[in-house]
């Protein structure tokens, strides 16, 4: 009864947001404020509605119902009660169910913060989200619907692929989609500007916070997906170019394109039309990253199981949104007012440096990603391309956007002049490359390693030093103190999200420079040893999960002579879906990882194959994204982004 | 005046619709598709050595002077898994040579299925990081190719070969090559 009342709710909001992108786009095109306003009422009703239909669906797991098809297929009974949660959401069908929650959740808060916001901007953005809302709807409920029964319930669910047991895997999906779905407000702000015909303060002081919530919400989940990759796939890798993630890459570069672009469109009043192409481009991107994941043009480990008709239909909401967008941007951009042209060396020409930069990398992952089919159509081959492309085009295009990075935010805006700015960094510039040389020359390394070292350390000292520049010079302690505390919390997010940036290039240079990778057969009570640390293999026992069993290998980690601490690798088995897999165990420091794989069983009891890797620096990875959205939340909560922003006009003013 | 280049955004995003529209529609079976390297000379291939197992190189391809299978397999695969079993019976019933290259693979898992489930191939070699099988024109595992006595590809094999596809599809190949 629960899943019929869910399923109604849905089939409900597919009347209801048809309704929310119809009757307020009429009241625009007819000036009735009494349509327009049905909109904030549609938005609200939609995400209540989409919120009990989730709800039956989740209240299915929990009570593991198998008379329903989708529970039936992906649950099991003896599952924890999170993974069973989790489970609503790790399927195509829940997913989809979860992409348009969020989706509605968003037209609810814009609704909400939007109250004071000229009611035909605001009324064209709610109509666009019901447009998106509404085909999403029918997707689901046409194609791949949730709520589906059994005609013969099943005893037993068929369980659940285990390697998606994991509580960052679990968690992963909701931040990733807040984070696509977030774009979807920038794009219909962006339709709206277009359809209105004008991109003035308001569009830019609400554009600039939701880009940048949806913008922290993705390094999130992006972030909780590697960091699962590597705990859990059991290579020590933390990022495989793989088509799916790529599509998760492709709006985060974009995005962040769009944050910056957005600080000269607001400051400089310039950029506009890029700035609203940078949005439209963002969205789309998720929406190809949802093709890519469902229609199965592409092979990739994370697909879901798909499906042509469904894929034919993303294609189509994609030709229709994408195509639409950029055909009405062809046609109005035009007529949007641009500000003046700028100087090349001046903080707008850094900015559009930065954004033809992370443009440029969105393109090159886009190419690499979509290459197999280019190819296959010209001439009938199949390619795969791996991470040697990405890393040899990627990391050439990043090293002048970090270069770069370090010293723009000190360049004035309208005229900078290049002089007093290298006179000012070239300190920091020869410390960075005598420091790294003397640390290349101690510890040894590659020049790529270099590179990377120089980058991470010249970008956390130059945004240091610009922090101190902001705050004032020759200042006593006392003062600075005051002035610095009284600089804007976006002062502080800039810098904290910009030295995240520079921990995370660490990270990654020197846990990939100085990997250690052991592989080999081990018996019980043998020692192996990675630079001064001793691992012995202790034991191996057997151990019983909720729905595992196991055999667990006790390792004793050594160094300096004193025991540690103790490592428990596993290989379990799941009997409900008949799959072995390896639980890596890794002692995790600042310093270093220590990460140890139990293999196989060998020829007799006692020996296994392990793989042991030492990944130093490699938690700096994660700490840096880290920081990065800990920059972006505390931009968040500065006066100036809030995510309300309204003039002192009447809301019910309409725009000529 | 009107500015042309503000459509380039659009075009470019047709151009990309064409081509998954292409992807979609043409290609529901993508295993379908034969391969550009037929009856074409097997390209020489850089591998490396597994374990104490025989190098597969296209010398020693060559040298046997009968038909043959390549392989494509990984431990990590799970329909080469269920291939296994008739490789196996092709090599031991039928006497045919199976060289396999173990492609993206972790050495010891592969040496463990070997072991385990025994030996098919009289030649092996590992290509570690998946660059010798992008010549091969390879897209996922396994993949089978027959090649005959003067070395050509004659026929490639996507997705695991099972009881039927032995039966009707390779051995019938393999016997008409030799009767040629």
């Amino acid at each position: 009864m629960v899943i019929e009342l869910g399923h109604f709710c849905l089939a409900l909001v597919l009347t209801i947001s048809l309704f929310q992108f119809i009757v307020p786009a009429l009241g625009a095109r007819y000036n009735s404020i009494g349509l327009m306003r049905t909109s904030y009422i549609t938005a609200y009703l939609s995400f209540i509605l989409v919120f009990l239909s989730f709800a039956s669906l989740t209240y299915a797991y929990i009570i593991s119902d198998f008379s329903v098809s989708l529970v039936a297929n992906n649950s099991h009974s003896l599952k924890p009660l999170i993974y069973k949660i989790s489970g609503v959401w790790g399927n195509h069908e829940g997913s989809l169910l979860l992409w348009v929650l969020i989706l509605t959740f968003y037209s609810a808060a814009v609704a909400f913060f939007g109250k004071r916001l000229p009611i035909k901007l605001i009324s064209l953005v709610l109509s666009c989200q019901g447009l998106i809302a509404s085909s999403f709807v029918s997707f689901i409920l046409f194609t791949s619907n949730p709520f589906i029964r059994l005609f013969f319930p099943e005893i037993e669910g068929e369980g659940f692929n285990p390697i998606l047991q994991d509580f960052g895997l679990a968690i992963h999906p909701p931040f990733l989609y807040l984070g696509y779905v977030g774009l979807s407000v920038t794009f219909s702000f962006s339709i709206a500007a277009l359809l209105i015909g004008r991109v003035d303060t308001i569009w830019v002081k609400w554009v600039r916070p939701w880009t940048l919530i949806a913008w922290v919400f993705l390094t999130i989940g992006i972030a909780l997906g590697s960091w699962w990759a590597y705990r859990e796939l059991g290579w020590g890798g933390w990022w495989f170019w793989d088509p799916v993630e790529n599509a998760s890459f492709m709006p985060w570069l974009a995005a962040t394109a769009l944050l910056h672009s957005s600080i000269v469109a607001e400051k400089r009043d310039t950029l506009k039309a890029w700035t609203i192409l940078l949005a439209i481009i963002a969205f789309s991107l998720s929406l190809l990253g949802t093709f890519i994941v469902r229609s199965g043009v592409l092979i990739s480990v994370h697909a879901f199981a798909s499906d042509p008709s469904r894929g034919l239909y993303i294609l189509m909401l994609l030709i229709f949104f994408t195509g639409g967008a950029l055909a009405l941007f062809a046609k109005k951009a035009a007529s949007l007012k641009s500000g003046s042209l700028f100087q090349p060396i001046s903080r707008e020409g850094a900015l559009v440096i930065n954004n033809i930069i992370f443009a440029s990398s969105a393109a090159t992952v886009l190419l690499g990603t979509l290459y197999p089919i280019f190819i296959d159509a010209i001439n009938n081959s199949k390619v795969s391309v791996g991470p040697p492309y990405f890393e040899a085009v990627f990391v050439p295009l990043m090293v002048p956007a970090i270069l770069l990075c370090a010293f723009s935010p000190m360049l004035s805006w309208k005229r900078a002049k290049l002089e007093n700015i290298i006179e000012r960094v070239i300190a920091v510039f020869i410390f960075s490359i005598l420091f790294t040389a003397i640390f290349v020359f101690i510890y040894g390394g590659s020049a790529s390693a270099f590179l990377g070292l120089f980058l991470g350390l010249w970008l956390i000292l130059g945004t240091i030093y610009e922090f101190f520049i902001k705050v004032g010079t020759k200042l006593s302690f006392n003062k600075f103190f005051k002035r610095a505390i009284q600089l804007p919390r976006s002062a502080y997010g800039m810098s904290l999200a910009h030295i995240g940036v520079a921990i995370f290039v660490i990270g990654v240079t020197v846990s990939s420079a100085w990997r250690i990778d052991i592989e080999q057969p081990i018996l019980k009570g043998e020692t192996v040893f990675i630079n001064d640390i001793e691992l012995r293999f202790l034991d191996i026992i057997e151990v019983n999960g909720p729905n595992w069993v196991a055999e667990r290998g006790k390792f004793e980690v050594i160094r300096e002579g004193k025991n540690n601490e103790y490592l428990f690798p596993e290989r379990r088995f799941y009997p409900a879906s008949q799959v072995n897999t390896s639980e890596p165990a890794i002692m995790s420091n600042v310093i270093f990882d220590l990460y140890v794989v139990l293999g196989e069983n060998l020829q007799n009891d006692e020996t296994f194959s392990l793989r042991v890797y030492y990944s130093p620096f490699i938690n700096w990875i994660w700490f840096g994204i880290m920081c990065m959205a800990l920059g972006g939340i505390l931009s968040l909560t500065d006066r100036k982004h809030r995510l309300g922003y309204s003039v002192k006009i009447n809301p019910e003013t309409i725009y000529k | 005046m009107r500015k042309i280049y503000l459509y380039l955004p659009l075009l470019f995003f047709f151009i990309l619709v064409i081509f998954f529209a292409r992807q979609l529609i043409l290609d529901k079976d993508p295993s379908k598709l034969p391969s550009v390297l037929l009856d074409k000379s097997f390209p020489s291939v850089k591998l490396n050595q597994l374990d104490s197992y025989k190098l597969f190189n296209k010398e020693n391809l060559l040298f046997i002077g009968e038909p043959s299978l390549v392989n494509i397999w990984s431990s990590w695969c799970a329909p080469c898994q269920i291939e296994h079993e008739f490789l196996m019976k092709m090599s031991d019933e039928h006497n045919i040579k199976i060289f396999g290259i173990n492609y993206k693979d972790d050495k010891t898992d592969a040496i463990n299925v070997l072991k385990l489930n025994g030996n098919p191939f009289y030649a092996i070699g590992r290509d570690e990081d998946g660059t010798q099988a992008i010549n091969l024109g390879v897209y996922g595992v396994p993949e089978t190719f027959i090649i005959d006595a003067s070395g050509k590809i004659r026929y490639k094999h996507v997705g695991p070969i099972l009881e039927y596809d032995m039966n009707d599809i390779i051995l019938p190949i393999l016997n008409k090559i030799k009767r040629e």
